[in-house]
């Protein structure tokens, strides 16, 4: 049976109202709290923070806020999982496409991916959230992790 | 029948974005009834990988040396343009 994007987030792994000045502190955030539930290594947050600069996850919508998607390669990540963070103030990524163009970004999906084919799915559900402005909306308006649940079940 | 092509997909890492690209065109073309080999990799492979494949789609920007057609793939994250980039990528493909 097909799994929901809730399935692959672990609860823990979900922060609300997320205050931050820069992409960095809400990547380094959700890092730790990856890193302490175990799914991926101490190098990790590194790694995602470095390969941001470089080459940026930053998804311009056409909203006033959009969604950026962080991860880096597979040898930092124990397990396959997501951390999702809403933030209480936008922060600029840079954008995937554009790297000298800034994406004004409100929901962060911070991606563990380790292998890439049995991911799919998760991967295909989050970019299904994505292009759902209701969804993008009701996740910013969630005030508890199970009112995240009830829109990625 | 003519050549299957072969879509090299290629992003940051080789495994996130590029997955989720590859599985949409892969679905979407099946539905417009063509098939193709798919291949997977790191922008910083593509300019290696390049010579052999018939498009690359990518979501991160790739160097103007390659000569192969580019789709970008950012629509198919972003949902915006999807449509004409579905297209454009049929096209390529039934020449």
């Amino acid at each position: 049976m097909a799994q929901a994007l809730i399935d692959h987030i672990d609860p823990e792994a979900i922060l609300l109202g997320v205050n931050a000045d820069s992409n960095e502190a809400v990547i380094r955030q959700l890092a730790s709290r990856l890193e302490a539930l175990g799914y991926v290594k101490p190098s990790y947050a590194d790694a995602v923070v470095k390969r941001e600069q470089t080459m940026p996850t930053g998804l311009p919508l056409g909203l006033a806020e959009n969604v950026a998607v962080p991860h880096t390669d597979p040898i930092h990540v124990n397990k396959a999982g997501v951390g999702l963070a809403v933030l209480a103030k936008p922060v600029d990524f840079a954008n995937m496409e554009e790297p000298d163009e800034a994406v004004s970004v409100g929901i962060v999906f911070l991606l563990a991916i380790n292998d890439k084919d049995k991911q799919i799915e998760m991967l295909q559900k989050i970019m299904g959230t994505i292009q759902s402005p209701e969804a993008l909306a009701a996740l910013k308006q969630a005030a508890s992790v199970d009112d995240i649940r009830a829109v990625l079940s | 029948m003519a050549r299957q092509k072969t879509i090299l997909f290629a992003c940051g890492t080789g495994v996130a974005t590029s997955t989720a690209v590859n599985a949409t065109v892969t679905e979407a073309m099946k539905a417009r009834g063509l098939t193709f080999n798919a291949m997977q990799c790191k922008a910083t492979e593509v300019a290696s990988l390049a010579e052999g494949v018939d498009l690359i789609i990518s979501t991160t920007p790739i160097s103007a040396s390659v000569t192969v057609p580019i789709v970008k793939g950012l629509a198919f994250l972003t949902g915006i343009g999807k449509d004409k980039a579905l297209d454009d990528i049929e096209a390529e493909l039934r020449k």
